[in-house]
């Protein structure tokens, strides 16, 4: 009895932890790969432009609607109290450190990393995978590195973009739709925002690229079982992706805030 | 060593998926420029056995060598010396999606440093040329028919003239007319290139076709090797029945008692 109680307990968690391992060895492998392989140009730069490039709609929708609603929101909060014109130095506080890279990881996992994992799992069923092997390809160095190289330059800029679109909007919002008197708004905001800041939203942009782009191609990269398989990978791998997201933030947020503190000092 | 003179040398090759034995100790020896047929049941183990033989599967036990060299165990990287000596043409051809005929036949090249355009085009034109579907150079994968695909993917795996070449079921799907197309097309290569072949199938006609030798694995094991003529003249009662295709659910009565 207690057997089992404890093998139904034990066996996610082992296969918990396996995942982690394995997600982490094909980091490992790709970081490795990345430094003393040939990088494939051609393949980078197609990377940069369907994770970068495309991803710029849904990253200024995202921005703008966010920048707008939560201006308005701190506006009618703070606007009882006598502060509305601080309702900038909020807006562009919070977009750089959590809405910003947040907001912007989770439509980037749900475009990208679905779309890499798809991608990648459908060229596994197809043995398409296991050609590239037999042509003396290694899979990583083909279908990874690119992958991770791209995320990794394209994830910071969406988010400094994400970031601007949304403080421009809410900067529009504040003076055409809320009465705020926009040299007070605009002083606020400079006051308050410091480059640590901005640094700090970067950071986690990066991080965050980095988790989506090695959960979505592991998750590629070990499905099975034909159409079926590689639906499950993608659902899997959008929803580990967002999760990781939404956990390591504040993991994050909690370290480099010791490295970056928030507020005016 | 004593298998200096063999292009591909297996012993004792055992292979578990899952809970299931596929491969219970195989032992084969391909010579240099002879094509070996693979006959058996489907789901016998054969493509198992013939992805063992480029590393794209690790054995539980035995031994594998390419030209003498051991390929138990190497790592995915070092595979790759090893595979461009053997080529393998996949059940399904497995062309990459996203490129285009040409795009497929060069990658090869393209992945080997080749990048002059001339020198590439003129040998993307050869090889099809070779695989009688010249003028097929832009088209896409999904546009091919099966047969075509599988010549796409022959004439990749050739382009870099590797020793020897593994088909995987090539004339599965394919009508009468293109499979022997493709019989002709895997004879044609063994005696213009010199190629070591290893055809694993289930149709008898592709194998006494191509084959210069016969193996028949059955339960994981090779139960028979010979030429084509050896095969005919064997007295197995099993072979037998996997040659004429019968099942034994027709030859034993109490399969039909038990039914009715």
């Amino acid at each position: 009895m207690l057997v089992r109680f404890f093998s139904a307990l034990g066996r996610p968690l082992v296969r918990f932890v396996q995942y982690l391992g394995e997600v982490v060895v094909l980091a490992a492998d790709t970081f490795n790969s990345l430094f003393t392989h040939r990088l494939r140009w051609k393949l980078f730069l197609n990377q940069v432009v369907e994770i970068g490039l495309l991803s710029q709609l849904v990253v200024v929708i995202t921005g703008g609607f966010t920048g707008a609603v939560f201006s308005a929101q701190t506006y009618f909060q703070f606007h009882k109290i006598g502060m509305g014109s601080a309702t900038g130095a909020v807006v562009s506080v919070a977009l750089m450190r959590e809405l910003g890279p947040v907001l912007t990881a989770l439509m980037v996992t749900g475009r990208v990393g679905a779309a890499m994992s798809a991608e990648i799992g459908t060229m596994k069923v197809t043995e398409q995978i296991d050609a590239l092997r037999a042509l003396a390809v290694y899979p990583t160095d083909y279908l990874v590195v690119p992958r991770a190289l791209a995320m990794m330059v394209s994830m910071p800029l969406l988010v400094a973009e994400c970031i601007a679109v949304g403080i421009g909007v809410g900067y529009l919002v504040a003076i055409s739709l809320l009465e705020i008197n926009g040299t007070y708004y605009m002083a606020n905001m400079v006051r308050w925002t410091r480059s640590r800041d901005i640094i700090m939203g970067l950071s986690k942009a990066f991080c965050f690229g980095i988790l989506i782009v090695f959960i979505s191609c592991h998750k590629g990269l070990t499905a099975r079982e034909g159409a079926v398989g590689v639906g499950r990978a993608t659902t899997e791998a959008v929803v580990n992706a967002s999760l990781a997201v939404l956990v390591s933030n504040f993991f994050l947020t909690m370290t480099l805030n010791i490295i970056y503190p928030a507020g005016y000092q | 060593m004593t298998n200096n003179g063999s292009m591909i040398s297996v012993k004792g090759l055992i292979k578990r998926i899952g809970a299931q034995e596929i491969l219970r100790g195989v032992d084969l020896e391909v010579a240099r420029a002879e094509t070996l047929a693979i006959i058996g049941r489907s789901g016998g183990g054969k493509s198992v056995l013939l992805k063992h033989l480029i590393g794209l599967m690790q054995p539980d036990a035995g031994e594998i060598r390419i030209e003498g060299e051991s390929i138990i165990g190497m790592k995915e990287r070092r595979l790759a010396t090893i595979r461009q000596k053997v080529g393998i043409l996949f059940q399904g051809s497995a062309l990459f999606d996203s490129m285009t005929v040409a795009e497929n036949i060069a990658f090869p090249l393209r992945e080997a440093g080749e990048r002059d355009p001339n020198v590439l085009r003129t040998k993307v034109n050869e090889m099809l040329e070779i695989m009688d579907m010249p003028g097929q150079e832009e088209k896409m994968p999904v546009n091919l028919s099966g047969g075509m695909k599988k010549r796409v993917g022959l004439a990749r795996s050739i382009i870099r003239q590797p020793s020897c070449i593994l088909y995987d079921e090539p004339t599965s799907g394919l009508d009468p007319v293109v499979s022997d197309s493709i019989n002709r097309l895997i004879r044609r290569l063994q005696r213009r290139f010199g190629i070591t072949s290893i055809v694993v199938t289930h149709d008898m006609k592709n194998a006494f076709h191509v084959a210069d030798r016969i193996a028949y694995l059955h339960e994981g094991r090779i139960r028979f090797q010979g030429t084509s003529e050896e095969l005919r003249q064997s007295n197995d009662q099993l072979l037998q029945d996997f040659l004429l295709g019968r099942s034994e659910e027709q030859l034993t009565p109490q399969a039909f008692g038990a039914e009715s």
